[in-house]
């Protein structure tokens, strides 16, 4: 009994490993950030168009918005502009960017040439504030509420089906919660 | 004759002039590599990034204990000590300043883990959720030994192949 029960549970148990391990829609490099339900961490940043303006995302508190890292040097971040643009226009919540590792020409560039998404663009010049949010590549985007807390952080080119599905809800949900 | 000669003369001396310039050239690389050699021995030993080794010894030996523990996540399966990714470069200025500001190795790993995941770490610390990484080998060489124990025990109950047979044949 044991002698065909026990290979055959293993063989099922390595099925369902293989399933979940080798699953193409599975992105083994995007790790769950431990920031998620914790306070967003704080920054006072320069703008990127305007060194003399100051981006705080403290200033925010009190509304639900959207962090977007990404640099020119990415390419992904080029991919998903158009997503952003799209989601700026809607007019949902104020999206800030990050910008990352970057020279401030070349995103002056970029911004007026694809337009920009963007309330404010924060200039992290030295990579502090992104070690702080534990970012480890571009485009990143968290969602964060009106207490100020990260209730979610999306790794990969943001799209217009990723922002239905995962960001609008949340939004919803964390004004429902909130008011 | 007298052509086939010379000719012969001509290769030989050709050869000899090819050989003189082998010589040369490896002579002139050895010496060049006894002098990069010597140079390396003048220069301080090569330190994991830009910014030097760190004065003190003790604060030295710390930092390239720690950078070894903590994974760059950008390339996941190197050390931030062995990676050229600009994050890594971020990540070994943040844990040099921590160390030089005095922080405990613990504060500055707990600095780490808090903003990217136990996964930054190589050596995860023993805990209640580590547990099954921690004891998995011990698990699966339990495993073995029962399954050999149960084997041999099976085997030994069995008659030998060569055993002569009991009884009238």
């Amino acid at each position: 009994m044991w002698k065909f029960v026990l290979p055959a549970a293993a063989f099922v148990a390595l099925v369902v490993l293989f399933a979940f391990g080798l699953n193409p829609k599975r992105d083994i490099h995007a790790l769950p950030s431990p920031l998620i339900g914790k306070q967003a961490p704080l920054f006072d940043l320069g703008d990127v168009l305007d060194p003399t303006r100051i981006v705080s995302n403290g200033a925010l508190k009190g509304q639900v918005y959207v962090l977007n890292v990404w640099g020119t040097w990415c390419v992904a971040c080029r991919e998903e502009h158009e997503a952003l643009l799209e989601i700026a226009r809607a007019r949902v919540v104020p999206i800030i960017g990050l910008d990352y590792m970057d020279e401030r020409e070349k995103a002056k560039q970029w911004l007026t040439q694809l337009g920009n998404p963007y309330q404010a663009v924060a200039f992290d010049t030295d990579g502090r504030t992104a070690i702080d949010w534990g970012v480890y590549g571009a485009p990143e985007t968290f969602l964060v509420d009106g207490q100020g807390r990260v209730l979610y952080k999306f790794i990969s080119p943001m799209t217009p089906e990723v922002w239905q599905q995962e960001f609008l809800p949340r939004i919803q949900a964390a004004r429902k919660g909130g008011a | 004759m007298t052509a086939h000669r010379a000719a012969y003369a001509r290769a030989t001396r050709a050869f000899r002039r090819l050989k003189r310039t082998v010589a040369l050239a490896c002579a002139l690389a050895i010496a060049g590599d006894a002098a990069l050699a010597a140079s390396a021995a003048d220069a301080p030993p090569r330190s994991v990034d830009a910014y030097g080794q760190l004065q003190d010894p003790v604060l030295q030996s710390r930092f390239e204990h720690i950078v070894k523990d903590l994974r760059c996540l950008v390339c996941q399966n190197e050390s931030i000590a062995d990676s050229n990714v600009e994050l890594a470069a971020d990540l070994r200025r943040q844990v040099r300043e921590m160390l030089v500001a005095g922080q405990s190795d613990d504060a500055i790993f707990g600095f780490m883990t808090d903003r990217y995941g136990e996964f930054v770490r190589f050596n995860p610390p023993l805990e209640p959720k580590t547990l099954l990484i921690w004891g998995a080998p011990f698990i699966i060489l339990i495993l073995g030994a029962v399954i050999v124990v149960r084997v041999v025990r099976q085997r030994s109950r069995m008659p030998l192949d060569d055993e002569p047979s009991v009884g009238p044949s």
